[in-house]
């Protein structure tokens, strides 16, 4: 039997994809450039028996996703820029009170209402440090409409495995352009279900570290009974001020991510073997980039791409070890530089790096890169 | 009839946070007493707040008990409602949590008219920053950031929440304990939102301010002000000035918002 095949925009298949994962509940607001997304799951999503509601507001829907999950569904949202600020305090709750989520925002121009039909890349900095305080981060940058279709899947499985929110983050371009893409056959892709108890609801605790970094979360309603807070919490899910509940479980929350880097980094490397200039990109902007490299190619230089899949945890590894062999790093990205400082740390003065940096609202184009090549010495 | 407290109290977390003298213990209690009248699971119920003194209430229950953020508690309980309708969800939080910081979640979760209930305890302050004014707090009234006097005009939370479309709205005071737990059990039976402003006191952050030289005399001035609507319908306007109408103040029968989502299944399902 062939697969079924569709032609698709970015953001119908984020929504496909999400079905796919087992969304069965999607809190949304409207927002360019990400409406699509809600509108395709307020039209799937109740033939699966799943539930879309659209709110009041920004946070009113990330607050929404955030009960409906306490509740045992497996859930979303979707906006960008201004909607992705609004949402911040309650992505914070989510990791601290490890509530599994999926927020998925299309990179439009800012700051502020900035440029909302235009492209951009400069939310890649706040999927890490928007919300206060410290905490994990998972965040991924699809650069097709399949692997943003396939990547808002593993955002599920990411969130469910690691209990905590995760973000994917397509630009503007990604998100409404239209591709051929193919859907996968039931089973064929991996579906992580939630990690629930199997103690008796009195034994029940929703922290408890004796399971490992990630502790099993009920549902409410599943006749478990426990407490959720935004405070600093003992394994109970009691607030607790005392210092070492409190340091332990910060560092429990990082650490469970950050230990598992391997598991969540994906990256792709094209023609980096001997490549001496490396072109670091994600998203939209890696189009450019390998059209950039196999024009490069073909005049002799050698040049390759590092495309980054997963933004954070950052590949901080691949990138220290390609410091150690290139001459350079070229960092094209739709913002004044972010990516580029990420690969500044991991390079720690072992290689150049030059940006390329636009916010006009126009993507980075192949010849601006190889224009770059030359700075290369 | 006998109520069985602590078969709803959290085992070994009283004592509570509240300060003596303040009353959403007697709000606490009458909640209780609505739940064990209705014989409620306690494992089907969410007890869901926000922030601030009275947010710190669903803590000492025995149920599924979610402590959100400032402001949010509705748009929380409003995702486990939907995710699941057969729970029992109910609100609770002050003035300002709900009133200022999650005024826009308030009224919309009254204009969908989702079948949860909210108790909203009105002590006319944020007390656990400390007594700064809140959207109940009435006019010339002295808070620690209206030292001169509050020039804001204040809302009439049952008002409002009629206005934004509750199909049930009810007005009790911490000191009419005893009517606590039958308006809230009437308001947890109501199938839509349902609110319960309960007007409560704060003698540490508003009383000592406001000239109020006691607990008693905070209490007595809820007693004083508080008049049940069926009174207030043999009352002229001159009486009733400067009163405050308790009991069921609004009802009416409209469409649920868990139900008709359902319907929307169904259609999405027919059209497939």
């Amino acid at each position: 039997m062939s697969k079924k095949v569709a032609f698709l925009q970015g953001n119908e298949a984020a929504a496909l994809g999400g079905i796919y994962a087992g969304c069965n509940f999607f809190g949304g607001y409207p927002i360019t450039p990400s409406t699509e997304v809600a509108e395709v799951m307020s039209v799937e999503l109740p033939k699966v028996g799943g539930k879309f509601i659209q709110m009041e507001d920004e946070i009113g829907a990330m607050a929404a996703i955030l009960g409906a999950s306490l509740a045992g569904s497996k859930v979303m949202t979707s906006t960008s820029g201004p909607g992705l600020s609004l949402k911040q305090e309650l992505i914070g709750y989510g990791c601290i009170a490890e509530i599994p989520c999926v927020v998925y925002n299309v990179m439009r121009g800012g700051p502020s209402t900035g440029m909302p039909t235009g492209p951009s890349q400069s939310d890649v900095m706040c999927a890490k440090w928007g919300t206060h305080g410290d905490h994990p981060a998972i965040c991924l940058t699809p650069a097709s409409v399949q692997e943003t279709y396939e990547e808002v899947i593993r955002a599920f499985n990411l969130s469910e495995k690691y209990r905590t929110p995760v973000m994917v983050m397509p630009d503007e371009i990604v998100a409404h352009m239209r591709e051929r893409i193919v859907f996968p056959e039931p089973g064929e892709i991996e579906v992580i279900p939630r990690k629930t108890p199997t103690v008796e609801p009195a034994q029940y605790k929703p922290y408890d570290t004796s399971y490992g970094d990630v502790p099993p979360l009920a549902a409410f309603g599943s006749g478990y009974k426990f407490h959720v807070t935004g405070l600093n919490k003992l394994p109970d899910g009691f607030p607790t001020t005392k210092a070492e509940y409190v340091q332990a479980e910060e560092e429990r929350q990082v650490r469970k991510v950050d230990a598992n880097a391997d598991d969540i980094i994906q990256f792709e490397e094209y023609m980096l073997d001997d490549a001496e200039i490396a072109v670091v990109a994600y998203g939209s902007t890696s189009r450019s980039a390998r059209y950039a490299v196999n024009i490069a190619r073909e005049q002799g230089i050698k040049a390759g791409m590092f495309r980054i899949k997963t933004f954070w945890p950052f590949p901080d590894k691949q990138i220290k070890a390609l410091a150690q062999k290139v001459k350079g790093f070229i960092v094209p990205e739709m913002n004044l530089g972010m990516c580029s400082i990420e690969v500044e740390r991991c390079a720690q003065g072992k290689a150049v790096i030059l940006g390329i940096n636009r916010v006009d609202g126009e993507p980075v184009n192949p010849d601006q890169i190889l224009e770059k090549m030359k700075e290369v010495k | 009839m006998a109520f069985d407290y602590d078969k709803w109290i959290r085992p070994g977390k009283l004592p509570h946070i509240w300060c003596p003298g303040c009353g959403h213990g007697i709000v606490m209690k009458g909640l209780i007493r609505a739940l064990d009248s209705l014989q409620l699971k306690k494992e089907n119920t969410a007890i869901v707040s926000g922030i601030g003194c009275a947010s710190r209430l669903p803590g000492y229950m025995d149920c599924c008990t979610l402590h959100t953020a400032h402001g949010r508690a509705a748009a929380f309980a409003t995702g486990v409602k939907m995710a699941k309708p057969e729970m029992n969800v109910i609100l609770v939080g002050g003035d300002g949590d709900g009133t200022a910081i999650g005024g826009n979640h308030f009224i919309h979760a009254c204009r969908r008219n989702i079948d949860m209930t909210y108790i909203i305890m009105n002590n006319y302050i944020y007390g656990m920053t400390g007594g700064q004014f809140s959207p109940a707090t009435p006019t010339g009234h002295k808070a620690s950031t209206t030292p001169y006097g509050n020039p804001d005009p204040a809302f009439d939370i049952a008002k409002l929440a009629i206005g934004a479309g509750a199909t049930f709205v009810a007005r009790g005071t911490a000191y009419h304990a005893a009517q606590l737990d039958k308006l809230i059990a009437e308001a947890i039976q109501h199938k839509g939102f349902s609110v319960v402003e309960i007007l409560d006191d704060c003698p540490t952050t508003y009383g000592r301010r406001n000239k109020y030289k006691s607990v008693v005399e905070m209490m007595n001035r809820l007693k004083e002000v508080a008049v049940p609507v069926k009174a207030a319908e043999k009352m002229t306007a001159e009486q009733l000035q400067g009163k405050v109408l308790t009991g069921v103040l609004y009802k009416e029968e409209r469409a649920e918002y868990t139900a008709e989502y359902a319907k929307v299944i169904e259609r999405a399902q027919a059209a497939k």
